[in-house]
């Protein structure tokens, strides 16, 4: 079931969470920085999250536009327990409320706070709200038949909405400074290297699990379905099967994936506020994907890491040049990469072995 | 259970039953009044100009396209006009495209193990591996549509063809009750033109079968009952030779 390129991937995820940890903790002098784990860790999140959006664009052809909501979803879900978990060692030091709701003289929990001070719960909804979203917003829009860029535009404004209505104060998510000022998860110190080290390994742990998921769901007859549905849609109905209920399965397991990204984030750059919705941030997991192959899981994986860290240098070195080469590069794909890197890596592989290349994935 | 209306003549056991099937778009009538019953088993070729309403006609069957008025009744009990094109498709109901539709991007092989008649909820396929009488059953496919040698292709790196072909062999694997054919040989050399017209003289007897085409030498091949369709209604029904020495046909057919 795993290729020869997820097994390259997997592996080299894992020497990872084994060199990291050893070179943070145990060796002397500390040759990883901590600031580098915790960065590490944001990566791997956004891999996930790739991962998550290349199974509904690159195999069902579903260009959602709105995925950041899924992961800021799943990052507030994961927030709201780590803002329980402070207790009252907060500013104000009381016992009942978060911070950010004193100050906006809110005596009272409102009751989708309930039960978020048991981790199980907040675990829970890390994957029950996306995916609940997911379901109803798919459920209508499939149903209706909307599909193409249509679909896409829809997506974002579904984000926009939610970052418009996260920014109300009112709406008991601590308005436009988001939840922050976390201590600690499950009662380990959140600015211990040995948590920042630990939740790194989770996140590398969740990626690895993400990937063979979607291995499987895509290597199995529905993954076949959902590339008839990406080439052909009428084609399938005709031969009877159902496309809006293969969407939506695909659509809500693909944000339930995300949320699980968002919420591992979350605890490692001690923040989540309403600019994780903005448009822009969903654009910029479809670039992601876009470069490193479509329809390639490890390709997903691959390019979000590279940007991101690639985003992390230059917007350290220059940062008014990023944008332009974000953009740059975008369109330099495209046009010469069709198939991504990952893609184009394989094609000139078997080209040179003599073999059949990949057909190109369909717009 | 119902008594045919319209002056169609009773037929015992109709697979098919429209009854003044009308739809227009943007004014346009599209069909108009169309009635057509076809019995069990039957082969039934459709002919007609561009524009008669051929492929509305499918659509309506197929459940794509919703008629404005008029009745479409499936083996006597089954209201299609509510049903969706996945809904009819389950029902048997199989439909073969003028450009050949495969799926490129898999195998013969995957191209056809989809189309084999089995549940088609995503809960069963995500869990369903190949089974023993699965592979025969495609063996025997691929002897039929002879694409034997092709088994492991990608379905985008076939001849026009062999996709034809393919798409036939998908019909095939859905097992269906009534095949509607859009325009089969089209692009077909002339040889495999009669092997098809062959195949579909085969297929009907156990299956109802309806075709629509604009080459006569094929209609001819058929040898079958013809309805020629203009205007979005039936013009003429009756032996080929019947039908084309008629004023009505000949003037659509050729102009006036």
């Amino acid at each position: 079931m795993i290729d020869r390129r997820m097994g390259i991937f997997l592996a080299g995820l894992f020497v990872l969470a084994v060199v990291v940890p050893v070179g943070n903790l145990a060796l002397a002098g500390q040759p990883v920085p901590t600031y580098l784990v915790a960065l590490i860790g944001k990566y791997l999140c956004y891999a996930l999250l790739a991962v998550a959006l290349d199974l509904v664009w690159g195999y069902c052809g579903i260009l959602s536009l709105g995925h950041g909501a899924f992961f800021a979803l799943g990052g507030y879900a994961m927030g709201m327990y780590l803002m329980r978990e402070i207790g009252d060692r907060g500013v104000y030091a009381n016992p009942s409320v978060p911070d950010f709701m004193v100050f906006i003289g809110w005596k009272e929990l409102p009751w989708y706070w309930w039960g978020f001070d048991h981790f199980a719960l907040a675990a829970a909804m890390v994957v029950i709200a996306p995916g609940l979203l997911a379901f109803v917003f798919g459920w209508f829009a499939f149903r209706s038949r909307v599909t193409g860029v249509y679909l896409s535009i829809i997506t974002q404004a579904m984000t926009y909405a939610l970052m418009l209505a996260f920014f109300r104060n009112d709406m008991g998510f601590g308005g436009n400074n988001g939840l922050t000022d976390f201590k600690d998860i499950l009662g380990f110190d959140l600015a211990q290297p040995a948590t920042k080290v630990g939740l790194m390994v989770l996140s590398a742990l969740a990626l690895a699990g993400g990937l063979v998921l979607a291995r499987w769901v895509t290597g199995s007859r529905l993954g076949k379905v959902l590339v008839c549905v990406r080439d052909a849609e009428s084609r399938t109905r005709f031969l009877g099967y159902r496309v809006e209920h293969y969407k939506l399965f695909i659509f809500t397991l693909s944000a339930m994936m995300a949320g699980v990204a968002g919420a591992l984030y979350v605890p490692q750059v001690g923040i989540i506020n309403p600019s994780e919705f903005s448009p822009a941030n969903s654009i910029e997991i479809v670039i992601w994907v876009a470069l490193g192959g479509r329809g390639t899981l490890v390709g997903a994986a691959l390019g979000a890491i590279v940007v991101a860290a690639a985003k992390t240098v230059l917007t350290g070195a220059l940062p008014e040049a990023w944008l332009y080469a974000l953009g740059a590069l975008f369109i330099l794909v495209t046009l010469v990469l069709p198939t991504g890197v990952v893609g184009a890596l394989e094609d000139t592989l078997s080209r040179l072995r003599g073999t059949p290349p990949r057909k190109e994935a369909k717009a | 259970m119902t008594q045919p209306i319209g002056g169609l003549p009773p037929v015992a056991q109709p697979q098919l039953y429209l009854d003044g099937v009308s739809r227009s778009f943007d004014g346009f009538k599209a069909i108009n009044n169309l009635s057509l019953v076809i019995e069990h088993g039957e082969l039934r070729a459709v002919i007609g100009p561009n524009g008669a309403g051929k492929t509305t006609m499918m659509d309506i069957i197929t459940g794509k396209t919703r008629p404005d008025t008029g009745q479409v009744l499936w083996e006597q009990t089954v209201d299609l006009t509510r049903l969706d094109e996945a809904a009819t498709a389950r029902l048997g109901i199989g439909r073969k495209f003028q450009k050949p539709t495969v799926f490129e991007s898999h195998t013969v092989q995957d191209n056809l193990t989809l189309a084999l008649k089995a549940d088609r909820s995503p809960w069963a396929t995500l869990f369903r591996r190949g089974s023993a009488p699965e592979r025969s059953r495609i063996d025997e496919l691929l002897a039929l549509t002879r694409l034997g040698d092709h088994r492991f292709r990608l379905a985008g790196a076939l001849s026009h063809g062999q996709k034809q072909w393919l798409e036939i062999g998908m019909l095939l694997a859905q097992e269906p009750r009534l095949l509607l054919v859009d325009e089969p040989a089209a692009g077909m050399t002339d040889a495999e033109t009669m092997l098809t017209a062959d195949l579909l003289k085969s297929i009907a007897g156990e299956r109802s079968v309806i075709v629509v085409e604009h080459d006569m030498e094929f209609v001819r091949a058929l040898g079958c009952k013809v309805t020629v369709l203009h205007q979005g209604a039936v013009l003429a029904e009756g032996r080929l030779d019947a039908v084309s020495a008629m004023p009505d046909v000949i003037e659509v057919y050729l102009g006036r």
